[in-house]
């Protein structure tokens, strides 16, 4: 497998996109993706999250090789996620409190946002570097911020017009995705020069 | 969707039912991916086939029922301000034994689930079940409980297993349904099927639910009612 940094970049922004291809974070993406202004902040602060918990899972797993305690990596993982999460909600408070009233359910949910764990998870088999664990963390939740954001215009567009009272909410919302979805597999073919 | 839909979010922790049984709440009324609609991550994604499907549902499972037993045995020692945390701690330690598990019994088996395994400690299902039902109910009814909902979604996993092996492979569990000349539908293996076969589901579902309303609402109508409309269609 190619691991320059490009390959890694396009690979986990469109290739492999997070939402659409690999399914992760789905709660959030089909939950808060009504609107455009929480769904964009929503993809900020998931951005923000996951490379800040990534960066931290490196150095601990520099540390748990060290003590040869890698039985203990996904709770530490979680444990560092949790307080990232913490701790971002904490620098907005502090920072911006408007934003964080507005944001204020949406923070803790990240926790259980399966993308933010799944980046450290997969530094941690692939082997990455520093510069490319940054790379991909970047990327990856780039990729995840672009399609839930692309999914709330489109379902803005879809409450102004009639859709059947059964497949109103989740069902359509599915269908868009799954359009969405087959628009990322033209992406696929990238990969295969890169 | 509109805001009068039930939001679809890792929060929608609903309270348990008034019903006695607890295993078969999580199994139907409660169905963690039809009513619910929790854990979707693993559930479109690893659906692809039914081996799959099976080996996930068994795999939660597990770490709901240890999860919830746990959960419920300490949940008096727990002061209520740290016990998401240790809600969480518990489940990463039960998660952390399955993964080794899966490994020991199935190499195969293990690289197709992939990272979806370690992912079983972010599946809403295992957060929203110790939240809440066993931080308040007894050892024996949460253990219950935990294999109610793991095989409520296990259930919906072979459910939607099922249409995209059948439609876009041609087998189910890896046997051959319809001879040599059918074409498969590639697309229900791709992850826009996940999407598609959810929905089919959820829709069936939805029409399954207006219809037994629409049944109900006809029973309570009073004879003369019915009687009235009778005529008026005559």
């Amino acid at each position: 497998m190619n691991d320059s940094l490009t390959h890694i970049f396009i690979d986990s922004l469109l290739i492999n996109n997070f939402v659409l291809c690999t399914f992760l974070g789905m709660c959030s993406f089909i939950g808060l993706s009504g609107k455009f202004s929480t769904a964009w902040r929503m993809g900020v602060s998931v951005m923000f999250t996951i490379t800040v918990s990534t960066w931290m899972a490196f150095f601990m797993n520099i540390l748990l090789i060290h003590f040869h305690a890698e039985y203990l990596r996904l709770i530490t993982y979680i444990v560092i996620i949790a307080a990232t999460v913490q701790l971002t909600e904490m620098f907005v408070k502090k920072t911006s409190p408007a934003l964080f009233r507005e944001l204020g359910v949406y923070l803790p949910l990240i926790t259980t946002n399966c993308a933010v764990l799944y980046v450290p998870l997969l530094m941690t088999s692939r082997n990455y570097n520093f510069t490319q664990t940054t790379v991909f963390a970047l990327a990856g939740s780039g990729g995840y911020c672009m399609s839930i954001c692309l999914l709330s215009m489109v379902r803005e567009r879809i409450d102004l017009s009639d859709v059947s009272s059964l497949a109103r909410g989740t069902a359509i919302t599915l269908v868009v995705a799954a359009i969405l979805s087959m628009a990322f597999m033209g992406f696929a073919g990238m990969g295969n020069g890169a | 969707m509109s805001d009068t839909q039930a939001p679809v979010s890792c929060h929608g922790a609903t309270p348990p039912p008034p019903s006695d049984n607890p295993f078969v709440n999580g199994l139907w009324k409660h169905n963690p991916v039809f009513v619910t609609v929790l854990g979707m991550c693993p559930t479109l994604a690893i659906t692809n086939s039914v081996r799959n499907a099976i080996a996930m549902g068994l795999a939660t499972t597990f770490v709901l029922a240890l999860s919830n037993a746990l959960v419920s045995m300490i949940r008096k020692i727990i002061p209520n301000q740290v016990r998401i945390a240790s809600y969480i701690a518990i489940i990463a330690t039960a998660v952390t034994i399955a993964d080794y598990l899966v490994k020991a019994i199935s190499i195969p088996v293990y690289l197709a689930l992939g990272a979806f395994i370690p992912l079983i400690v972010s599946n809403c299902i295992t957060l929203e079940r110790a939240e809440a039902y066993a931080g308040k109910q007894p050892v024996w009814k949460a253990t219950l409980d935990g294999f109610g909902s793991g095989f409520g979604f296990g259930f919906a996993l072979c459910c939607l297993g099922t249409i995209r092996e059948v439609l876009g492979a041609g087998t189910f569990l890896g046997i051959h349904l319809f001879g040599p000349h059918f074409e498969p539908w590639v697309l229900f293996v791709l992850p826009p099927g996940g999407f598609i076969a959810l929905a089919i589901w959820l829709l069936i579902f939805a029409t399954y639910r207006e219809r037994k309303d629409k049944r109900k609402k006809a029973l309570e109508q009073p004879a003369s009612e019915l009687i009235a409309i009778a005529e008026v269609h005559s």
